[in-house]
């Protein structure tokens, strides 16, 4: 389909557009973190400055909020690499009656917005579950978090194996069996190896997911913890504060996209 | 028979046996592994079920699980005076949240209608930024600059959901005036550079919302358009259709599944939405039904904002299961 000069010229502006549209106000909180004045004026080329990534550094805040957040992403992300690989398995090797149920479950705590999936796991965790034998309350703090967190990573790590499966041939696994290999075999050499890449970037991405995550994380962080965005979201409308924000700010945004773009590549690299 | 994988990760290595040249097996039939293998094999309800059966139990326990309770923790008596739900069965609250011909409810269920609205216009918004975008990308880039254009595009998702809302506050600040945020008095990028600013409100949610999710409904369309074979639009030009009508005949018919799975995103993660509205709203009004839900959850009633919390998510189910029917799942 030919388009004519002006028809691309117009569509290439267009995207370029979007583009701007995309960076611009992250590049505004990059520049702003380095801003000495306190509002959030555009600065242009004056004024640059470390003092509040310093006094970022020093705070206790923000930096028990940061090393909380790396705490439960990283669990979360083990967590969802663990389930969402055995999901994946599953259902690219098999055909089995209820296959799209089983699809539609995974994506549904990423589709549902975030405030029914809080209030639905805050209702359970608050709740006395009574098993007879014992009774048990979840209750909130990191453990929660772990759990919420991790029930809506899986899907991440879910997509990255299961594509990456998808796209690798069944006859491997089928050679391997027919050259003698049982199970574990066949996984630690075969399998394996095949998907590291993908669960790599998978991780990489659940990661990130739950690193940045606020909405889940307000109802089911109980009072004591405290993540990086929801220091972010008690900082920002603070006065005092507001340097410190855009530091923190540049911060996850300057972490999660090499990370991000890191897992991009490794999911490309994989078999083909 | 096809390939069977057991979920052999639990199980202990075995010793390193060498591999038998002489008899062409590589273990003995006697390894715990062989007999493992012997239960799965042909039993493929098994293997699946060994598979399945963490993440499936996993989310239809703690999620599903959460989900019912929810609807059922509505049904729960609200006690006056501990203000705490008690277990008693009433369907008092379930009729407050859906007594649509009362006129108490009436501004919640305002709310809410606005707040489906704008999840709407983000969607159409999105969709009509990234049809033109992802067409570009997809049919009109040349081909060494495609990657670097969706890695360019794609990369903004991941700066983070609260990180872009307060991005946004920050370029839509306004200076001085009733509105002005402590210590943003000066206004924020669009007022200090172009000298004027949408300001906290309604337009800089709808952008916002819009700046949040167009990624998401990117992504599937170029992934839609990617999949289009070319020779299926040489052949509309044969025919003699000029790109138009091919774009209007062939290409959007063949996107909707695309559409559906973004779409799933920008309306559902808008109709729940209510941080980042109240973040560039500067916390002026209850926008977004989401506000409602989480005020009432802290009046506290959580029967009440329980029962209000169906509200969306029957919409959304409902929604959920039509994108399905379109066929978004295949594209997610």
């Amino acid at each position: 389909m030919k388009l004519s000069l002006p028809a691309r010229c117009a569509l290439a502006g267009f995207t370029l557009l979007t583009l701007v549209f995309l960076y611009l106000p992250l590049a505004v909180v990059l520049r702003l973190s380095f801003n000495p004045a306190k509002s959030v004026s555009w600065p242009g080329f004056n004024g640059y400055t470390l003092d509040w990534w310093r006094k970022a550094w020093e705070a206790d805040g923000p930096k028990e909020a940061l090393i909380n957040s790396c705490k439960v992403a990283f669990v979360a992300m083990i967590l969802a690499l663990v389930l969402g690989t055995l999901a994946a398995m599953a259902m690219a090797r098999f055909q089995f009656f209820g296959r799209s149920a089983v699809s539609f479950l995974m994506v549904l705590p990423i589709a549902l917005p975030g405030i029914v999936t809080g209030i639905a796991l805050q209702n359970t965790f608050s709740r006395t579950i009574d098993l007879g034998l014992f009774s048990f309350r979840v209750g909130f703090g990191f453990h929660s978090l772990v759990i919420a967190h991790a029930t809506f990573c899986v899907v991440v790590a879910y997509n990255n194996v299961i594509a990456r499966l998808r796209r690798s041939s069944p006859n491997l696994l089928e050679a391997s069996a027919d050259l003698g290999a049982h199970g574990s075999q066949t996984f630690r050499y075969i399998t394996f190896p095949l998907m590291r890449s993908a669960l790599l970037a998978g991780g990489i991405l659940a990661f990130a997911l739950s690193f940045d995550e606020i909405v889940v994380t307000t109802f089911t962080a109980g009072s004591g913890f405290q993540t990086l965005p929801q220091w972010i979201l008690a900082n920002f409308s603070r006065p005092q504060n507001v340097p410190l924000v855009n530091v923190m700010a540049t911060f996850v945004m300057v972490v999660s996209i090499p990370l991000a773009y890191l897992a991009q590549r490794l999911s490309d690299s994989g078999t083909d | 028979m096809g390939e069977r994988l057991d979920r052999s990760a639990g199980v202990a290595e075995p010793s390193t046996e060498q591999n038998d040249a002489t008899s062409g097996r590589a273990f003995g039939s006697s390894h715990p592994m062989r007999s493992i293998n012997r239960v799965f094999h042909g039993r493929r309800r098994l293997g699946v079920g060994a598979l399945l059966g963490a993440p499936l139990g996993w989310m239809l326990l703690i999620y599903i699980g959460s989900l019912l309770l929810l609807v059922v923790s509505a049904l729960y008596r609200l006690d006056p005076i501990t203000q705490k739900p008690t277990h008693e069965l009433t369907n008092q609250n379930l009729i407050a949240a859906f007594k649509f011909w009362d006129p108490d409810v009436w501004p919640a269920i305002w709310v809410f209608f606005r707040t489906a609205a704008v999840a709407l216009l983000v969607t159409l918004l999105c969709f009509l930024i990234a049809l033109p975008v992802a067409f570009f990308v997809a049919k009109v880039a040349p081909r060494w600059i495609r990657r670097g254009l969706v890695v360019a595009l794609l990369m903004p998702l991941w700066a983070g959901y609260l990180v872009k809302g307060y991005a946004w506050r920050a370029m839509v600040s306004p200076a001085g005036g009733r509105f002005a945020a402590a210590g943003q008095g000066d206004g924020g990028f669009l007022e200090s550079v172009f000298g004027w600013t949408p300001g906290f409100g309604r337009m800089a949610i709808v952008v916002a919302l819009v700046y949040l999710w167009l990624p998401f409904m990117i992504l599937p369309i170029y992934a839609g358009l990617d999949r289009l074979p070319p020779s299926l639009l040489d052949a509309a030009s044969d025919l003699g259709a000029k790109p138009f009508r091919t774009f209007r005949s062939v290409v959007l018919p063949m996107l909707l599944p695309s559409v559906a799975a973004g779409s799933i995103f920008t309306f559902s993660l808008t109709l729940g939405d209510y941080i980042v509205p109240q973040i560039v709203n500067n916390g002026q009004e209850r926008f977004m039904f989401g506000t409602i839900i989480n005020a009432t959850l802290g009046a506290p009633n959580q029967p009440l904002a329980a029962a209000y919390t169906l509200w969306p998510l029957v919409i959304i189910i409902l929604y959920l299961l039509a994108m399905k029917r379109a066929g978004a799942f295949e594209n997610l």
